[in-house]
């Protein structure tokens, strides 16, 4: 199915091509133009990891608030609630600093109310990194968290 | 094989979990010794009333039986939420819900 989107993607250099790929059930909407970001979810230090995502120069903010437990058992299972009062989110991207890979999940948003909130594998204790493009600008928050077990194996 | 998803929508807010391994690709089979191949949901979409509200992708670090909320300006009662997944074995899920 890869292998179908990217020769469809590089015979249709319009957008007319790709819109009637997508009605012809080729295509998905929304899965159609955003290719999975390999770079960025590959590397495995965390400054290669921001610069992928186009994140090194991020501002530290107060105005968003990285919750999760103190302590995680089991590093499989680690809730991470991301809030921020910032106004105009447009994109936010969870790491965790010392996994195998540290990025972990990156979402462009729309209308966002300022709460989103995903469960995630630590590989041992380390801080847990948010970003926050909010009006053009990239700010970002952090908050360490102890791992009894690590839940990435390898 | 399609997604399993259960999808929720009220007072603003979205939740949804997914039914999936989440395997990063790294972990090893207690049995055999060999490595689980990698097999997890690379991208998440959710619609509010058609518009693209959430557009996002995810690695291996995402928990198995990945669960995602957030909260969206706007939504009111009876809107129409749509959540989709792709994994990257190219298997698609979708669940469509009414905001209460």
């Amino acid at each position: 199915m890869n292998a179908t989107r990217r020769l469809l993607l590089k015979a249709a250099s319009s957008a007319g091509l790709i819109a009637s790929a997508v009605a012809a059930g080729l295509l998905k909407p929304g899965h159609a133009l955003a290719d999975w970001d390999s770079a960025a979810f590959s590397a495995t230090r965390l400054n290669d990891a921001l610069a992928a995502i186009g994140a090194s120069g991020a501002t530290t903010s107060l105005d968003i608030v990285v919750k999760t437990p103190d302590i995680a058992e089991n590093g499989a299972v680690v809730p991470v609630e991301v809030f921020t009062t910032l106004s105009g989110v447009e994109f936010i991207a969870i790491l965790a600093e010392k996994n195998p890979t540290p990025l972990i999940a990156q979402y462009t948003l729309t209308d966002f109310d300022g709460m989103l909130s995903t469960r995630i594998k630590m590989r041992e204790t380390a801080k847990v990194r948010a970003i926050v493009k909010a009006g053009g600008k990239l700010y970002t928050a952090a908050r360490e968290v102890k791992i009894t077990i690590g839940g990435c194996g390898g | 094989m399609a997604i399993n998803i259960k999808l929720r929508a009220g007072n603003g807010e979205i939740k949804a979990l997914i039914s999936h391994p989440s395997e990063n690709g790294l972990r090893k089979d207690p049995k055999t010794g060999q490595i689980i191949p990698a097999h997890f949901i690379d991208s998440i979409k959710v619609a509010l009333n058609g518009k693209t509200v959430l557009d996002g992708q995810w690695g291996g670090g995402v928990s198995k039986d990945p669960f995602i909320a957030l909260r969206v300006k706007g939504m009111k009662a009876g809107d129409t939420v749509n959540l989709s997944v792709k994994d990257n074995k190219g298997d698609t899920g979708n669940s469509e819900a009414i905001a209460s």
